[in-house]
């Protein structure tokens, strides 16, 4: 046997991949440990610590931060798992349609949310001005805490919608109805029965939302003004234009590490609490709802839809406008495209190179890494399993200055390059496909793969011919939505971008900046539109109407 | 080429958990040999170990004259069929027919024309181009049969290969895998847990308990003769009552604790000497008298079952212990519960076993662990 153990090739790919762990995550992560606790002059400190926590500004902005997560995180939990509900329990018109829309609100990038709710809603927004000359009301400021909490919870619900659609998809038809036998019905059925058995994915739900809104950095950035939070905090004390303060970012990224860490270990221990498995044989039908409950449920959910993807569709009809410089003027052409096209092509191109090769290595790595921990389960690659989860409580932006921090010096310089970049976003996107490759794999017995061993396959033939063939399907689903999250990335990306390896998302960020709304709109509307197709890819490839993320 | 297969001191351990401890085995040239015992009891641990999915922690392993401990899966040159088939469900059932041939680099001709034949074989053929999601149960169970034994391999391995299927379809398919197994005439090592199965398929069972080899022998020494109490309750049914060997001169007699008495010629004579026993009487072996005649064991009945060709009927002794008995039908009528009767015993069938259940004392008993 010893001998056998030796030749195993899947025993060098572990290392490798612990490797390159250990090079492009650990080491930056520590590098940035170091410098937290590391002043300039006399070795060891807590002088950022102090700084931090001593004065009430920069203890604000963590304040502020857990107040809009939270705020947000109730909104669309309070959205998002009634719409669950009654779109899974009763006949919706248009609910394909509907779906679509949900689904793609949540795939575009926060920041673009943000940016149309200033045009619709800011000082001089469209409605705003309708608003004030119609009725002659002021309406309250779209700005800070208002802001971003709109932006957010519209951004976030459609998560809580899919994780929780999936788990009443899950619930036997026969628990409702011996529910209804015992008399319990209607709402008292909603609160007694359904929410308590989709608390598991409610709670997995939660900690998403609030993970995804705690570290969201483009929203507070525009729609922000005043109202900062730590996200954008971290960016500021890194990059601020009067010379950065690399110990204190650092400092407070190691908080922001500690507070997202604690959450997760939070969440892990409650649905521990909570953890049990429904599969339904009789998946509960659809029923036709009556009289004002059903014009109440239909309104519910075209509201909500409409809201969500009303940014979307200014910034459509933005794009086709006609500009004179960065003004709108009446009329309609494509302009904005010729002249976003023009300047932004390379943008365009970086994202497709970038993006790409970052799809390649997150799904070889993936691929790799879930073989490895669910089939061949050794120490080493417990650490691997481990490791591999890291990037899930580590914010966008800190993970781009501990790269910065790393690669800016020899024996490896990376910054400014394009390698960084795409590093960043395996880093970032890794654990979520490990995941769902992880969970695929588990639903393919073992014993198939042992069939074709003992059918003279050398392991790694087994593994080619067999195992990733059964995967495909759950490979490139995985993939797709690896991709869409890839071109909206921002939080990363900004840090580590140069004006070479600038790519759409980081466009339209300056685009709109600049006040350009013309090309910002435009090219928005690309990146939309790249997200549609990728959608609808997806969509045949899984041949399903739902989407996990 | 069909290969015999041996086993010497085999240790399999899980951690500090220790499944097999010492197991030696013989299985022939050419026979199907099944492996039967309780869930747990390391019969699929033993099959892995032979296969190479399992490492083994000790002992040798032989192929003819090869040791095979060492030799990777893909290289034992091994058929195998496994519980849930193992179907792979991307390729089509010629495919996956086609598939050992292919890693052997077989010449093409020679594939297709092997692989036909396995088809035709196994009444697949019709389906060659189906993908496997298209197929029932026992379809899928012909096409991984088909898989295995293209290969020509030395031996086939089967896991629990029938317990998916419905009970019709596995008393049908336990024909099927017994005649191609002659046709084909290789060495077959079969484990299941269900001894009915065992019965019908094999040329020889092992029982297995607590990774511990019982008895191997014919289905029919292991039913008429079990080697220990573990056997004789596990293979069928078996009342087991207590009771004594006491010599009257030159003959041994049985003695239930119920009072009746039986002589018994057939105990080996080494052991013919008093001591305590326990019996082992299967519901078939009893034969049911009416009244209260002194010569048997009296006992009233509880309750029956009609079940066509049987009746079986639930009783208590004096004692209060509870025995089943079953009868061929008859046409008159069921004994009602409550009637008083009396039990004889079949005496040349039923077995005698030491105090504490661990051997057999009487004659006839095989058990051939190694050849």
């Amino acid at each position: 046997m010893k001998a056998m153990k030796k030749r195993d090739i899947w025993l060098l790919i572990s290392i490798l991949i612990l490797a390159s762990y250990l090079i492009f995550l650990i080491y930056p992560l520590l590098n940035l440990l170091k410098s937290a606790f590391q002043s300039k002059e006399s070795g060891f400190t807590l002088e950022y610590f102090v700084k931090f926590f001593g004065k009430k500004y920069y203890f604000l902005t963590l304040w502020n931060s857990f107040k809009v997560s939270v705020c947000a995180t109730a909104i669309t939990l309070i959205i998002g798992v009634p719409l669950a509900y009654v779109y899974n329990m009763y006949e919706i018109r248009g609910r394909v349609a509907l779906q679509m829309i949900i689904i793609l609100c949540s795939m575009s990038a926060p920041f673009i949310g943000a940016y149309a709710w200033i045009l619709l809603c800011g000082n001089s927004g469209v409605i705003t001005k309708a608003v004030k000359s119609l009725f002659g009301i002021t309406m309250p400021t779209i700005y800070g805490f208002n802001g971003i909490l709109l932006v957010l919870s519209l951004q976030l619900f459609p998560l809580v919608f899919l994780y929780v659609s999936g788990a009443i998809k899950n619930i036997d038809s026969s628990l409702l109805e011996a529910a209804e036998n015992m008399g319990c019905t209607g709402a008292k059925r909603f609160f007694k029965l359904i929410v308590p058995l989709c608390m598991p994915t409610i709670l997995a739900a939660t900690l998403l939302v609030f993970m995804r809104a705690f570290a969201d950095f483009g929203t507070p950035l525009l729609i922000g003004q005043g109202y900062r939070t730590f996200p954008v905090e971290i960016y500021n004390s890194f990059f601020s234009e009067t010379g950065g303060d690399y110990g204190f970012a650092c400092a407070t990224s190691v908080i922001a590490i500690l507070i997202t860490t604690v959450i997760f270990l939070f969440q892990k221990w409650c649905s521990g609490k909570f953890s049990f498995t429904m599969n339904a044989l009789h998946p509960v039908e659809r029923k036709k709802a009556k009289g004002a409950f059903n014009i109440l449920i239909h309104l519910f959910c075209y509201l909500v839809t409409f809201v969500a993807f009303l940014p979307q569709l200014y910034i459509l009809y933005e794009s086709f406008r006609k500009t004179s410089g960065k003004a709108f003027v009446p009329g309609y052409s494509l302009a904005s495209y010729q002249s976003a096209l023009d300047v932004a092509g390379s943008a365009i191109r970086n994202t497709f190179v970038i993006g790409l090769s970052a799809l390649a290595l997150i799904i070889i790595m993936a691929v790799m890494v879930a073989y490895l921990v669910t089939r061949r389960r050794s120490a080493l690659n417990t650490v691997i399993d481990t490791t591999s989860m890291l990037p899930y409580v580590i914010p966008g932006s800190v993970v781009g200055i501990a790269l910065i921090m790393s690669f800016n010096k020899k024996p490896l310089i990376l910054t400014g390059t394009m390698i960084i970049m795409v590093i960043a976003l395996v880093i970032r996107r890794l654990p979520y496909t490990i995941r769902s490759s992880a969970a695929t794999l588990q639903q393919i017995p073992i014993t198939v793969e042992e069939a074709a061993i003992s059918l003279g396959s050398s392991k790694m033939k087994a593994f080619l011919k067999i195992t990733i063939p059964m995967m495909g399907n759950g490979i490139i689903s995985g993939a797709i939505l690896s991709w869409v999250t890839i071109i909206t990335e921002l939080s990363t990306a900004i840090c580590l971008y140069t004006v070479r390896t600038q790519t759409l998302t980081l466009a339209i960020y300056t685009y709109v900046l600049r006040g350009n709304d013309g090309i910002a709109a435009a090219l928005a509307t690309i990146l939309n539109l790249t997200t549609v197709i990728s959608l609808g890819v997806f969509m045949r490839v899984s041949d399903s109407k739902d989407v996990t993320l | 080429m069909s290969v015999c297969i041996k086993i010497r001191n085999a240790v399999k351990k899980y951690g500090n958990n220790t499944i097999i401890s010492d197991l030696s085995l013989d299985i022939r040239e050419g026979e199907f040999f099944t492996l039967l015992g309780p869930s747990g009891c390391g019969k699929t641990t033993l099959l892995r170990m032979i296969a190479g999915f399992n490492s083994i922690e000790g002992g040798d392993f032989f192929f003819n004259d090869k040791r095979i401990n060492d030799i990777d899966p893909s290289k034992r040159n091994i058929g195998m069929v496994f519980q849930n088939y193992a179907i792979f469900p991307h390729l089509s059932v010629r495919d996956n027919v086609a598939f050992g041939l292919k890693n052997r680099k077989t010449p093409k001709d020679e594939l297709i024309r092997e692989t036909d034949r396995f088809m035709e074989l196994m009444h697949i053929k019709e389906y060659a181009d189906r993908m496997p999601d298209r197929l029932s149960g026992g379809q899928q169970q012909r096409v991984a049969l088909a898989r295995a034994l293209v290969i020509k391999p030395d031996v086939l391995l089967m896991d629990e290969p029938l317990s998916n299927l419905d009970a019709k379809l596995r008393v049908e398919m336990r024909t099927v895998i017994k005649e191609i197994q002659h046709t084909v005439g290789i060495t077959n090592v079969y484990v299941t847990h269900d001894q009915e199965e065992a019965m019908a398929v094999s040329d020889r069972i092992a029982v297995m308990n607590h990774g511990d080899i019982q008895q191997v022998g014919t289905p029919k020494d292991i039913y008429q003769r079990p080697q220990n109490l573990f056997v004789a309750a596990f293979i069928g049914r078996s009342n087991v009552m207590t009771g004594e060997l006491s010599m009257k001169g030159d003959v041994p007699f049985v003695r239930f604790d119920a009072g009746y008495e039986v002589e018994m010629q057939n105990v080996r004579s080494e052991y013919r000497k008093d001591q305590k026993v326990q019996i082992s009487v299967r519901p078939e072996e009893f034969i049911i008298e009416p009244g209260e005649q002194t010569d048997g064991i009296r006992a009233v009945i509880d309750s029956s079952v009609f079940l066509g060709l049987n009746t079986h009927y639930f009783v208590h002794t004096e004692d209060g212990e509870k025995l089943e008995i079953i009868q061929e039908s008859q046409i008159d009528s069921i004994i009602p519960s409550g009637t008083s009767i009396c039990l004889r015993v079949k005496k040349e069938k039923m077995n005698v076993f030491a105090a504490e259940g661990e051997y057999n004392i009487l004659e006839g008993v095989r058990n051939d662990i190694t050849a």
